[in-house]
């Protein structure tokens, strides 16, 4: 076998394989499909409202891939991820505030709460923000520097397990504060909205929302390649490793605090390329993305999957977020009591998620 | 000014961060046992919030040596341990590894690639991984972070992970998941890690605790196959284990050496016999 | 102009009841006309003058055709006379004040109660006028003045006089306003006196002559001096309050996290229980015993100790329990508890605010000392929570189930078998930490708003307090709590309250990763993990 069937056979059995090809047959075929193609009023149409509600949990799901390789690998349970997404969306939000040009309310070049804060100059966070190269580097860059010092400091002072979720929840409620102010220049309260266009092309027709979720699909699956690659070589035993038993990694001559450090800003990065391709699908971002419960929520999605499994953060961020939508539509006053429920039945009764009783059902069945 | 080929100036020369990159670090400081001692331990003083547990502890161990240590609980064999590998900072004294490393400016990890390897009191295993996976991980390698995400097993590689599954009398359990090993199996699955190592130096703390009768004895004669060719520093209360493998016995008592030679003498050391009896 | 309407009038003849021409301006004229009407109605020191200016400031001023009334419910009177006026007129209309005429309304009424024979009505006309009246007034005050004998109205009524006389009169009476302004600590006179030096642009003084401003730079001088004392005072009342409010809200946390070890994300909400609790007290207490109102908190504390710990014993039985050594997961399932905790208030008692009323003896406040106003229920918090802390120590090192958590805490397999019924120590000691969360809402009822949200405002400061102060340090959480409440509020007067968290949120998370065991912690023989 060459090296790459052995890489193939490495990451899925055939099995895996087949069921990613029928998603991603699913992703990029039906789904365009049965949007663009077929007509309104057809029972097969698929309605925008669809579209952006699957994008958007993609989008989740792929923040729920991120943490599952720090929490479910590497042990290190974050309640700041909820940062680092909505890092990766403002930074990309930046720039959507841009391409408004002067059509926004009050037709001035600046974005209109600036335009109301009666400011005359971009803040010198927005230096070259109409250039969409410089702030999708940002969308990688600051959430993986912030993380990257964070870890550094936290890992080499060795905090772990539950100080440091605490401290990361400090770390992301410090955050939302800081946004929450109009002095800071990225909109306060309201965040961005109201975007028009992105690469000159309008934001809201269909073929540009298409686009955005085909990409969105692309990234999932290759986050979720890219994991399992991780996961399955030296390095991700290394991190579980840690994990299970930090002190025999030490003396068996690794550092844990570059692996941790690696895996959490890895981890950072894709939350931030999650966030940007949040903000153009569901049009909004705001500093309640950095609540502290938005943050634990996502704990919630990888726990419900069934953590150390990477396909179980993503059915975990699908229940969660499917239930939540239903819900909050159709009886909105229960969804807390059902989050709540998850948070409490999950961590007592299925440590293993969906996932874990999954596979312990077809054991008892074969 | 031309400068002669092949000499570089210290300013060309990649700066290296001992915290960024500690394993280029150690590469260029082999440690010199041209003096015959591979570790010195000199004036070494640790206390806790009043309690002595080290008190100007001084000891050398000889290049290919099996020393033991015993003595009773409390009397500073862990904290001795600790001080060597990194993991606790004495407040005064020094430890060297040969003639010219200095332990005590080292992480854990640092320590253990100079070529200490340390098994603990209570088996310390990979419990989630399996047999094989425990051994590999433990294999002596470039260990950063880059060379993990792309590291393929050799041949070469797999051949001594099956000799030492073999040494460890662990063939047949090589995908068994670790932590559903008996105690003596994990005691010898972490002597095997430490095999893999290839370090100079092995300290073990109570490494046949939980073993039964035939497994002591197969350890001891491992013990006393390996000595000679790397040195070894056994803590153990089991005294027929010790006295089997015991050349030199060093006795601790409240921090500090209490006494030191062949276990015969050691044992009717009158001293000794008030430290273990008198209480 | 208008001194010399109100020197004119003053001198007018007070046969009449009420100048009608004044009242008819005040209903019927102008505004530049109304302030007129005002200040003559004010000169004339007539009681049936504060009645109309009165009525007019609480929107009871009517007009019904050319005449002038003061209807209250069904009654009215005429403005003029006084005299009952039956039956009410069909076709009336209001008077309506804008905010200019408000502004001269409130100083009127209150030059107008500085001759009231009630103690309290003067001192509360002092007050509002010493935040700035019309030198119009100065006859009025003076004469009060003469009245007074009150040893805390007399000189704050003669501040009054002093900065009116400084605004016009002679030379030596302006010297001797300028210093008698000296003696003051009311910021408005240091703005006064900066007016007295103020430089024009051309290069002038505001006041020429000289004499006048070297004294008024030296009164300057010293109001500044206690203004600062005051404001230096004010700060030091509000860091040791908000230090009191996060040491009530991180007590019970330093005992089930910092004695058990269990990472209670819901604690915030058994706040939040407490709260409720308290406010439920309250509405049984107006409902049924009215007048034992006051009384209220008597019950309220305890009640809300008894329900929060209730709540927390009933979790650890059900769910905690089963995760003792698993923080992770702890962390989470508590999580789950505090959301359904929240959605289940808010089924309960709506998702709107409550109002949580104080005693009566705990609203207003003591004049502590250069204008700083103490509020009672802040003082009572602070006190509230010494005597918690106290009793917590009490009972950690006086009682058997102190001793019997301390021992499960250092050695759970050991107390348990010298016959510690443990897991029943753990439920009792979670049902303690609960329960002085559920005092601490109880507290925070009185100085706050009580939501739903209540318990989540204070999970993250609280978990800083004690991770700040050591965990299972209760020392180290006292000094974190108040530490904590110094730096936010001197922050807080230096860079506003927003950033101030922030500077002191990231202070911690540097704090902890120079000393993860936080401030006091015991230095332990080294364990393997």
């Amino acid at each position: 076998m060459g090296p790459v069937s052995l890489l193939i056979a490495r990451l899925y059995g055939p099995r895996g394989w087949m069921t990613l090809a029928a998603f991603a047959l699913a992703l990029f075929v039906v789904f365009p499909l049965c949007n663009l193609a077929i007509p309104e009023g057809n029972p097969l149409h698929l309605s925008a409202y669809w579209v952006s509600l699957v994008g958007k949990i993609m989008c989740y799901a792929i923040v729920a891939l991120a943490m599952d390789l720090a929490w479910g690998y590497a042990g290190i349970l974050s309640l700041g991820h909820g940062l680092f997404f909505a890092l990766g969306g403002y930074a990309f939000g930046m720039y959507l505030m841009r391409q408004i040009g002067s059509d926004g309310q009050y037709k001035a070049n600046m974005p209109d709460f600036m335009v109301f804060l009666d400011w005359k100059e971009f803040p010198w966070a927005w230096w070259n923000s109409d250039q969409f190269w410089w702030c999708a580097l940002l969308v990688v860059l600051v959430p993986g520097l912030l993380a990257f010092v964070f870890g550094f400091f936290a890992f080499r002072s060795r905090i772990k397990g539950v100080y440091f979720s605490i401290i990361t929840q400090a770390l992301t409620y410090a955050a939302m504060l800081l946004f929450f102010r109009n002095a800071t220049g990225f909109g306060g309260n309201n965040g961005f909205t109201d975007f028009k266009r992105i690469l000159d092309i309008p934001v809201a027709i269909p073929s540009t929302r298409m686009a955005l979720f085909a990409i969105t699909a692309a990234t999932l699956i290759g986050s979720l390649l890219l994991g399992r690659y991780i996961v399955t070589s030296k390095f991700g035993r290394i991190l579980a490793a840690i994990r299970d038993a930090e002190s025999r990694v030490m003396f068996c001559g690794y550092n844990p605090v570059h692996y941790k450090l690696a895996i959490w800003t890895f981890s950072a990065v894709l939350c931030g390329i999650a966030g940007a391709l949040y903000v153009p699908q569901v049009g909004i971002i705001n500093p309640s993305e950095m609540s502290p419960a938005n943050s634990i929520e996502i704990a919630i999605w990888v726990a419900v999957g069934g953590r150390g499994t990477l396909v179980g953060a993503i059915v975990g961020a699908g229940l969660v977020n499917g239930a939540k939508s239903y819900f909050t539509q159709a009886f909105p006053e229960y969804w807390l009591y059902v989050l709540g429920l998850i948070f409490i039945l999950v961590t007592l009764f299925m440590p293993k998620g969906v996932v874990g009783l999954w596979s312990q059902w077809k054991n008892r069945s074969a | 000014m031309e400068k002669p080929l092949g000499v570089e100036t210290a300013s060309e020369r990649p700066s290296i961060d001992p915290a960024v990159d500690f394993a280029r670090a150690i590469e260029h400081g082999k440690p010199d046992f041209a003096h015959g001692v591979i570790l010195y331990l000199d004036d070494i003083s640790v206390s806790f919030d009043g309690f002595q547990a080290l008190n100007k502890l001084s000891l050398a161990i000889d290049v290919g040596e099996l020393r033991c240590i015993i003595g009773p609980n409390g009397a500073g064999k862990t904290t001795m341990m600790d001080v060597i590998t990194g993991k606790t900072r004495p407040d005064s004294g020094t430890v060297f590894f040969g003639q010219n490393i200095d332990l005590l400016k080292m992480t854990e990890p640092e320590v253990a690639h100079a070529g200490v390897g340390r098994k603990f009191q209570k088996p310390t295993i990979f419990e989630q991984h399996t047999v094989f996976e425990n051994l590999e991980l433990s294999m002596k390698a470039d260990k950063r972070v880059r060379n993990t995400l792309f590291a393929k097993l050799n041949s070469e590689q797999r051949d001594r992970i099956a000799e030492t599954l073999r040494q460890i009398r662990l063939e047949d359990a090589a995908s068994r998941i670790a932590g559903l090993l008996s105690h003596g199996q994990k005691q010898w699955l972490e002597i095997g890690m430490l095999l893999m190592q290839e370090p100079k130096l092995l300290l073990l703390d109570e490494p046949v605790a939980g073993m039964s009768d035939d497994e002591t004895e197969r350890t001891a004669e491992l013990f006393l196959a390996l000595a000679g060719k790397r040195s070894l520093v056994v803590v153990e209360h089991d005294m027929a284990f010790v006295a089997k493998i015991a050349r030199t016995v060093t006795v601790l008592h409240e921090g500090s050496v209490l006494a030191e030679g062949p276990m015969e003498r050691v044992q009717n050391d009158p001293r000794v016999i008030e430290v273990y009896l008198g209480r | 102009m208008r001194i010399l309407l109100i020197a004119l009038l003053l001198f007018a003849s007070r046969a009449f009841a009420l100048e009608v021409a004044n009242v008819e301006k005040l209903a019927f004229g102008e505004s530049d006309e109304q302030v007129a009407a005002i200040a003559a109605l004010v000169a004339s020191g007539d009681p049936q003058a504060a009645a109309v200016l009165q009525a007019l400031a609480d929107g009871e001023l009517q007009v019904a055709g050319k005449r002038v009334l003061i209807v209250k419910g069904e009654e009215a009177t005429d403005a003029v006379t006084g005299a009952k006026v039956a039956p009410l007129p069909e076709e009336r209309e209001g008077v309506v004040a804008n905010n200019r005429l408000r502004r001269e309304l409130a100083g009127a009424l209150a030059g107008l109660k500085l001759t009231s024979p009630q103690r309290e009505a003067r001192l509360a006309a002092v007050k509002e006028l010493a935040g700035g009246a019309d030198p119009a007034m100065l006859p009025l005050v003076k004469r009060a003045l003469e009245k007074e004998a009150d040893p805390t109205i007399k000189p704050m009524l003669e501040l009054i006089a002093a900065t009116m006389e400084l605004k016009d009169g002679s030379k030596e009476a302006r010297i001797a306003a300028v210093r008698m302004l000296g003696g003051s600590s009311n910021s408005n006179t240091k703005l006064l006196l900066l007016g007295v030096l103020e430089k024009r642009k051309d290069g002038s003084f505001a006041e020429p002559d000289e004499e006048i401003r070297r004294e008024a730079q030296a009164s300057l001088r010293a109001v500044e001096g206690r203004l600062a004392w005051g404001e230096r005072a004010g700060i030091l009342f509000t860091s040791i309050s908000l230090g009191s409010i996060l040491l009530l809200a991180a007590m019970g946390l330093a005992i089930t996290y910092g004695l058990m070890g269990v990472i209670n994300m819901a604690h915030g909400e058994l706040i939040m229980v407490g709260a409720y609790t308290t406010y439920a007290v309250q509405n049984l207490f107006r409902e049924h015993a009215p007048d034992a109102f006051d009384w209220y908190l008597a019950c309220a504390v305890p009640a809300s100790f008894m329900v929060s710990a209730a709540v927390g014993m009933l979790l650890e039985r059900l769910v905690i329990r089963w995760l003792y050594g698993r923080a992770l997961e702890t962390l989470l399932a508590t999580w789950g508890i505090s959301l359904v905790l929240i959605q289940t208030v808010r089924t309960i008692f709506g998702a709107q605010n409550v109002q949580v009323e104080n005693p009566a003896f705990m609203s207003g406040g003591v004049e502590a000392l250069m204008g700083v106003v103490l509020p009672w229920s802040r003082i009572v918090i602070v006190v509230f929570a010494a005597a918690v802390l106290v009793g917590i120590w009490l009972l950690l090192t006086r009682t058997r189930l102190g001793l019997f958590v301390r021992g499960v805490t250092q050695n759970r397999a050991m107390a348990s078998c010298v016959g510690v019924p443990t897991a029943r120590v753990d439920t009792w000691a979670f049902g303690l930490g609960s329960g002085i969360a559920g005092l601490a809402g109880c507290a925070l009822s009185q100085i706050g708003n009580v939501g739903p949200d209540l318990g989540q405002a204070y999970i993250v400061d609280s978990f800083m307090v004690v991770v700040l102060g050591g965990v299972g340090q209760l020392a180290g959480t006292v000094y974190a709590a108040l530490g904590l409440g110094f730096a936010n509020k001197l922050l807080e007067a230096w860079q506003g309250a927003v950033l101030a968290k922030i500077v002191v949120l990231v202070f911690i998370i540097m704090f902890i990763q120079k000393r993860p065991q936080g401030l006091f912690a015991l230095k332990g023989r080294a364990v393997e993990t």
